[in-house]
Order: structure tokens, then C-alpha cells, then sequence
């Protein structure tokens, strides 16, 4: 193929190209980080919390008034709750996967050590805790009721044992078994037994780059009974019944007694969605957008291309007649259409990393893998192609007995 | 000559009736997404109280030292909240023109009825001055006084949608409440009130509504009301007790000062500083005063107020209308180049450059007016997928105002006229002796 003739027309004709060329670029610009950012969000939105979501319900316990006797009344509920048709178990706790709500703390090895050696979030749980949640224990045990103590909110009572997550363990002792040893915890200024390690327990928080994201697979349970005017009741029903189980388990509590609100009662499922609602909402309104720029790219290749066959058919005719091919004629197209998107491809890259390198300072986000980059440039140069052809077959169909005509 | 013109361009447009439908579309798609996301961001970056945005001041004060933990958002070691301590400290120094410490808490409300069931009330416990700086304002009574304050009265502001609930919407001034087996008397009832965002106290729900209820801070206090807000200690998890917590560093209020003139600022920064100062010799803090004042829109900078999501997408959307631009710009140039031999002959009867120039920038101008319709429309659109993806805090946002459909067309007018400068300039560059010549 003879680049000189192409290379030539498009000098006579610099404005059509460069406008192609910077729409391509701007277009491979925007396209890969959106793509990046897209990717990002549905990761994080398919993050495992380590629970049983579709059958764990949460109820939003708030007691009216100052009730008395909140021991009693937390062992009412629970046994009334546990005793339903469909429940598997359930627990009262001070927070629940997904909720964006809830407690941490610093944990060290020792008294003495000056800083903390990993932050984790609070999980408040009795010994139903890790059959409610459907926890997996990979190392020690669960909680013993004997272990499980009294507390008031706003009360410190030092915890008698702990369970860690996988991911928390291997933060406190790396490459050694976790369960047995000991860590202490700053604020509660005692030396706890961790008795069991469990496989994954997300903390509450769910935000990209917001708080707990930095220790998102870091928890700790510790075995109190959630005696306070406000908490959640975890419940985990049967396979199927998630639904049927919260309507009857609200109607149940209120049965128990009615001076009480209940705020919110969701499935863990119900709660996921909610937690990333704006997350699926960026990536759905990003595709769109994606979708409209290919579609306004294509056509607006598709129209220009159109126009300088049209400007050029009489010297398709007259190129046809002195002897070459409709390929020849097409490939014509497609090779200049090729020049103009590699062209842009290059200013699209350099336009897209820097793009990204500004994103990565003005906003919570990571750097852009360069093979996005390379995908978005690949795929810029086949839409090019593909925009091409139609005006190009166009093109090819001119006949060669139209150099005979006069214009 | 301009009815002219625009019969001329109408026609020009008609004869080329895909490529004109091209441009219209590709223009409008642009201004549609760009009008979709800038309606959401205007309303996110808006400042929330214009008369008054330079006169409120948020107070921070280091009380945790350098690196001591971490809270959220922390990154000049500045927490965005103050303790109880210092919040105290400031309020009994009573150094500002107005302030108040304040946070927020909950009740559960039984009415009357008992066949009603209890439910939950969202309140914020606050000074009165709180009213009279944020510019609440007042469908029935009024504020609480400076007395009531003092007093640890047991009164309440409550909010339009309560009193609605509760009242029916009638003039509840005078009657009471119970808020957790506790009577209080309402003074004042608020009219519907959405500052966004919710700048006082942008932690947990930025777009929220403020509180159904108001009540005197020094009451909640006495009350041991926990805070249902954030609540961060430099050592993690929180001190047992009420009385400890009081006495802790644990971070929980938004304190808020209103200073008249720049003056009374700078004199508010100065006594800040003597308060730090004052405890570091005191032994409380080992550090050397480290506090800051910040005015509304400073404030709302520094919280990152509007969300990450939406400063991408009005960025996406911009880069979007420019390809949209340069598209129809490439369109438009192919379009006055397919009709140099017209212009030639326009030209060759007497049209000078400057007849030329107007007619096609006016065709330009059509296409502006036709995208930008049609983004207008598109942007209803958009609005309304908005409100059904986003969450509802969010989804409050996307309300179009009458103001957007001239700033719509304008943008859309303007910018495709921007993009057909160039075509049109190439346009009155044809000489028309040439142009005749070659037919």
C-alpha cells in the first residue's frame, strides 16, 4: 500500500483529520479510565462480608423510655426469636456487616508497645454469634456461654476471650497459628485470649477509600450479651424464608412487648444493595455514557468519511479506471482511518495516563493499569475500522466509467 | 437579514438532513449528559447559605497530638470534631458574636394514643444561638432562650414533618411531647428546612435533612444522651461511663462560631490559639496549638462535600461534550466543503465575506438551538434515571430548575457556534472566481 497518496490528501485536508484524530484520543481517553473505574466499583460492590447474607436478617431494636432490667428483656427477645418456625439461630449485637455504622479499636501484642499493631472493627456476639452469621472457624473454637458476659454500652468490662478473622490474625502473628495467644486491646486496657480464628467477617464499612477500608477484612468478635437501649437482632432463617422469617420475627418482638421501635428490618441481601446503591448507580450511569461516546465517535467517522468520499469521487472514478480494485479503493479508507487513530491512539494513551495521574490526586482512586490503556487503544482502532467500512464500500461501488463523464 | 439567513440555514439543513440529524444528536447527547451531571453537582457544590457563608466559622483544635490515631478524613491532624472538654472550654469563654456545641441524638416518641405505636425522633442537641446562625426557619414560636439554656429546661424545637405527624400540622407551640417516658414542651416548630448540603455536621449523612427534633445541649447532657453520631477516641473503642466519657478525648461535637467582619475573626483565631496554648501549659497537650477556622465554603472543601462519584462524572461528561463538539465541528466543515461551488457562486453575485460568515454561523447557531432542545430533554431523562439509581439522600438532588433550560440552550448555542467558527471562517475564505472556474 502506498502511504504517500493518502498521507498527501490528508495534508490537504489537515482540519477533517486532526478533528478525527483528537475525537479518537479524547475518546480512548475517557473510555479506559472510565472502564478502570467501572471495573473498581463492581469489585468493590461483590466484596464478600463472610456471612450467609440471603438468610440473615437484621432487626433494628430501639427500647422506648428508659427501660429497666435490659438483661432480662434481651434474653426475652432472643428466646422468643430462637424458639420461631424457620430460624436457625440468632444473636443481639451492636453492629452488622454492610450497615456503614459501628466501633473500632486498636489492637497491640503487648501493654508496653507504643504503637498499635492493627486496627479492627468490634463485633459484639454471644455464643450463637458464628452459627447466626454461618462463620467459618478455621482454627480454636467458638465462644463458651460461660465466656459470654454482661454489658452495658458505654461500660467497660474487660472481654474474657476473642475470635479474629483470618485476615486479622495473620496482621497480629504473622505465619503463626493465632489461636492461643493473646492480644490487648488499648481502650479496654486488658490482655484477651484470642480462642478461635474465623475465615472472612467484613468490617461494617463499606465506602471506597472511607473509613475501615484500609482494614476491610480486619475483625474482632467479643463474647458480651448486647444489653442496650439500641442494637440489632441477627437472625438466620431456613434456606428461602429470609423474608417470611422478618415479617414474623417483627410481629413476634412486638408480641413481647410493644414499647419498642422498630426502625428497619432488611436481609443482609436487602442491606448490600443499599450499601452500594450510589456505587452500581456510577457504574450504570458510566456505561451509558461509555455506550453514547463509542456511538457519537462511530458516527461522527461514519458522517465525515461519508463526506470526503462524496468530495472524492471523481478521483475514485478516475483511480477505478486506470486500473485498481474496489479493494484497493477500500483499503484506501481503512488505511487512512488506521493512520488517523494511531495517531490519536498515542495522544489517547499519553491523554488517558494523565487523566488518571490527576484523578489519583484529586480523588480517592488508584492508578490505571497501562494494559487499559493498550485495551482502549486496540479497541479505538477497530471502531475506526468498523466506522470506516461503510463509507468505504461506498466508495468501492463508484464505477469507473464515471472519469469518462464531465463534471 | 437574519430571517434570512435562517431560512437559508433552515434549508441548507434540510437538504442534508443525516448529517444535520448527526450533529443535532451528537450535540444534544453532550449538553444532555452534561446538564445531568452538573444539575447534580451544582446542587452538591451550592453553598447552603450565601448571605451568611463567610461569617460562619467551623472550630478545629488539635487535642489529639500528632500522630495519634486516626479519624476520618484526617490528613492536616486536625480532627473534624471536638471533644466535650474543649467544646466546653469554648462555650464557657463565650469569645464569638455567637456559638454553639452541638451533636446529635435520638429519642424513642410514645404518643398519646396508645393504640399508636412508639417510634423513632432524630434530634440534635444544640444552643439556641443554633437557630439564629444557621437561619432555621420558624412556622410556629421561635427559638429557645439564652434562659432555657442555662436552665437545662426540658423544651423542644421540633421539625415541620413531626409536627405533622404528631399535630396533624397544627400550631403545636405550647404542648408537650414524650421522648423517652419525658415531657417536653415544644417552643418552636420549624418550617420545611434543607440546607444541602448539611453543612453544620456533614458526618455520616452529607445530603440528609436535618433533625425531626432540637433540643438545649445542656439538657441532653443531663440526660447522658449518647451521641448516634461518630464518635472516635485516640485509642480506639470509647472509656466506660458517662462522667469518663465527659472527661475523655474522645471526638463527638460540631462546635460553630458566627464572627460579624474578618476582625472579629482574626481576634477568634488569635484566642484559639491562647486556649491551645493554654493547654499545652496546663500539660494537657504536648504539642504546640494546632487549631483552625473555617468558614462555610472552606468548610465544605475540606469535608470533601461533594461526592468523588459526581466530580468524575461531570469531568466524564465535559470530555463527552467536547467530542461532541469536535464531532459536529468535523461534520460542519465537511458539510461547507461539500458547498464551496454555492458559496462560490453567492459570492461571485455579491455576497461579501462578512454575508457569508453570518449565514453559516447562523446555520450553526440552529443546530445549537436543536441540540440543546434536545438535551433538554435528554437531561429530564437523565434526571429521572438519577433518581432511580442513586440512593434517595442523592436522588433529592436531581431536580431540574426553570434557570437550566436557558443555561441548557445558551451552553448549547454557544458552544456548537464556538465549534462552527472554524467551518465557517474556511467557509468565507472561498474564492469565488475559482470556485467558478473549476465547474
Amino acid at each position: 500500500m502506498e502511504l504517500g497518496p493518502i498521507i498527501s490528501a490528508m495534508r490537504r485536508n489537515k482540519v477533517g483529520a486532526i478533528v478525527v484524530g483528537v475525537q479518537m484520543a479524547i475518546t480512548l481517553a475517557i473510555l479506559c479510565n472510565a472502564l478502570f473505574i467501572i471495573e473498581q466499583r463492581v469489585a468493590l460492590g461483590k466484596r464478600p462480608t463472610g456471612t450467609d447474607e440471603a438468610n440473615i436478617v437484621v432487626i433494628t431494636n430501639q427500647w422506648a423510655g428508659h427501660p429497666t432490667d435490659l438483661a432480662a428483656k434481651l434474653q426475652g427477645d432472643l428466646a422468643a426469636l430462637r424458639s420461631m418456625p424457620g430460624v436457625v439461630d440468632a444473636f443481639a449485637s451492636n453492629t452488622y456487616p454492610l450497615s456503614n455504622g459501628g466501633s473500632s479499636l486498636n489492637l497491640k501484642l503487648n501493654p508496653e508497645q507504643r504503637e498499635s499493631t492493627a486496627q479492627t472493627a468490634l463485633y459484639i456476639a454471644d455464643e450463637h454469634g458464628l452459627q447466626t452469621l454461618g462463620l467459618k472457624l478455621i482454627a480454636g473454637r467458638n465462644f463458651t456461654a460461660d465466656e459470654v458476659l454482661d454489658r452495658m454500652p458505654g461500660t467497660n468490662v474487660p472481654p474474657s476471650a476473642v475470635i479474629v478473622t483470618r485476615a486479622l490474625a495473620e496482621k497480629l502473628f504473622p505465619g503463626k497459628n493465632a489461636a492461643g495467644q493473646s492480644v490487648y486491646s488499648e481502650y479496654q486496657k486488658t490482655l484477651a485470649p484470642i480462642v478461635g480464628v474465623v475465615d472472612k467477617l467484613q468490617v461494617p464499612w463499606t465506602q471506597a477509600g472511607g473509613f475501615g477500608s484500609k482494614f476491610n477484612d480486619s475483625s474482632l468478635l467479643e463474647p458480651y450479651r448486647h444489653e442496650a437501649p439500641y442494637g440489632y437482632y441477627l437472625v438466620h432463617a431456613q434456606p428461602g424464608q429470609a423474608v417470611a422469617v422478618m415479617k414474623a420475627a417483627e410481629k413476634r418482638l412486638i408480641e413481647v412487648n410493644r414499647a419498642r421501635v422498630l426502625q428497619k428490618s432488611q436481609t443482609l441481601t436487602e442491606a448490600r444493595a443499599e450499601a452500594y446503591k450510589d456505587d452500581r448507580g456510577l457504574v450504570i450511569i458510566l456505561g451509558v455514557v461509555c455506550a453514547a461516546l463509542v456511538a457519537v465517535t462511530a458516527f461522527g467517522i461514519v458522517g465525515l468519511t461519508s463526506y470526503w468520499v462524496a468530495q472524492r469521487r471523481r478521483q475514485i472514478g478516475i483511480r477505478r479506471a486506470l486500473g485498481a480494485t474496489r479493494t484497493a479503493i477500500i483499503r484506501y479508507f481503512q488505511t487512512e482511518n488506521f493512520l488517523i487513530a494511531a495517531v490519536g491512539s498515542i495522544g489517547g494513551i499519553g491523554l488517558a495516563l494523565s487523566l488518571n495521574l490527576w484523578m489519583v490526586t484529586a480523588f480517592e482512586m488508584e492508578r490505571l493499569d497501562t494494559r487499559y490503556a493498550l485495551i482502549g487503544a486496540v479497541f479505538v482502532l477497530l471502531l475506526g475500522q468498523l466506522a470506516v467500512l461503510w463509507p468505504a464500500l461506498k466508495a468501492a461501488s463508484i464505477p469507473p466509467a464515471l472519469a469518462t463523464r464531465a463534471a | 437579514m437574519f430571517g434570512y439567513y435562517f431560512k437559508l440555514a433552515l434549508g441548507s439543513l434540510r437538504r442534508n438532513a443525516v448529517l444535520t440529524a448527526l450533529m443535532i444528536a451528537a450535540i444534544g447527547v453532550g449538553i444532555g449528559a452534561l446538564m445531568t451531571t452538573l444539575t447534580v453537582f451544582r446542587a452538591m457544590a451550592a453553598d447552603p447559605i450565601p448571605s451568611k457563608s463567610r461569617q460562619l466559622f467551623a472550630v478545629q483544635i488539635d487535642n489529639w497530638g500528632p500522630k495519634k490515631g486516626v479519624s476520618p478524613g484526617d490528613k492536616d491532624n486536625l480532627q473534624v470534631q471536638l471533644s466535650y472538654i474543649d467544646a466546653m472550654g469554648l462555650m464557657n469563654a463565650n469569645a464569638a458574636h455567637r456559638q454553639t456545641v452541638m451533636y446529635v441524638t435520638g429519642f424513642a416518641l410514645t404518643p398519646v394514643n396508645p393504640d399508636l405505636r412508639p417510634f423513632q425522633v432524630q434530634a440534635r442537641a444544640a444552643y439556641a444561638d443554633f437557630f439564629w446562625m444557621f437561619n432555621a426557619p420558624f412556622r410556629y414560636g421561635g427559638p429557645w432562650s439564652a434562659a432555657d439554656d442555662s436552665g437545662h429546661a426540658d423544651v423542644v424545637v421540633i421539625g415541620n414533618e413531626l409536627n405533622e405527624k404528631v399535630f396533624g400540622g397544627a400550631n403545636s407551640v405550647g404542648k408537650t411531647i414524650d421522648l423517652d417516658d419525658h415531657e417536653y414542651r415544644i417552643v418552636g416548630v420549624l418550617d420545611r428546612w434543607q440546607p444541602t448540603p448539611k453543612y453544620f455536621d456533614l458526618n455520616g449523612n452529607t445530603y440528609g435533612t436535618p433533625e425531626d427534633a432540637f433540643i438545649p445541649f445542656t439538657r441532653a447532657i443531663d440526660q447522658q444522651m449518647a451521641s448516634w453520631g461518630n464518635t472516635n477516641c485516640p485509642s480506639g473503642g470509647g472509656p466506660s461511663g458517662w462522667d469518663a466519657r465527659l472527661q475523655s478525648e474522645c471526638i463527638w461535637m460540631q462546635f460553630w462560631v458566627e464572627l460579624p467582619t474578618p476582625a472579629d475573626a482574626a481576634r477568634y483565631r488569635a484566642f484559639l490559639n491562647n486556649y491551645a496554648a493554654e493547654q499545652q501549659r496546663s500539660g494537657r497537650f504536648s504539642w504546640p496549638p494546632n487549631t483552625r477556622l473555617r468558614d462555610v465554603r472552606e468548610w465544605l472543601v475540606y469535608q470533601h462535600a461533594v461526592d468523588d462519584g459526581v466530580r468524575i462524572l461531570v469531568l466524564v461528561s465535559f470530555s463527552f461534550l467536547l467530542v461532541c463538539l469536535l464531532n459536529a465541528m468535523g461534520l460542519m466543515l465537511a458539510k461547507i466543503m461539500g458547498r464551496v461551488a454555492d458559496i462560490g457562486v453567492r459570492r461571485a453575485l455579491g455576497a461579501n465575506r462578512r454575508a457569508i460568515f453570518s449565514q453559516c454561523l447562523i446555520e450553526a447557531s440552529v443546530v445549537g438551538l436543536a441540540g440543546g432542545l434536545l438535551g433538554l430533554l435528554l437531561t429530564a431523562l437523565g434526571l429521572l434515571g438519577l433518581r432511580s439509581l442513586l440512593s434517595e439522600d442523592v436522588g433529592r438532588l436531581t431536580h431540574f430548575s426553570p434557570a437550566d433550560v436557558i443555561i441548557a440552550v445558551t451552553l448549547s448555542i454557544a458552544a456548537t457556534t464556538l465549534a462552527g467558527l472554524y467551518p465557517t471562517w474556511r467557509a468565507a475564505q472561498v474564492q469565488p472566481a475559482w470556485q467558478l472556474k473549476s465547474q
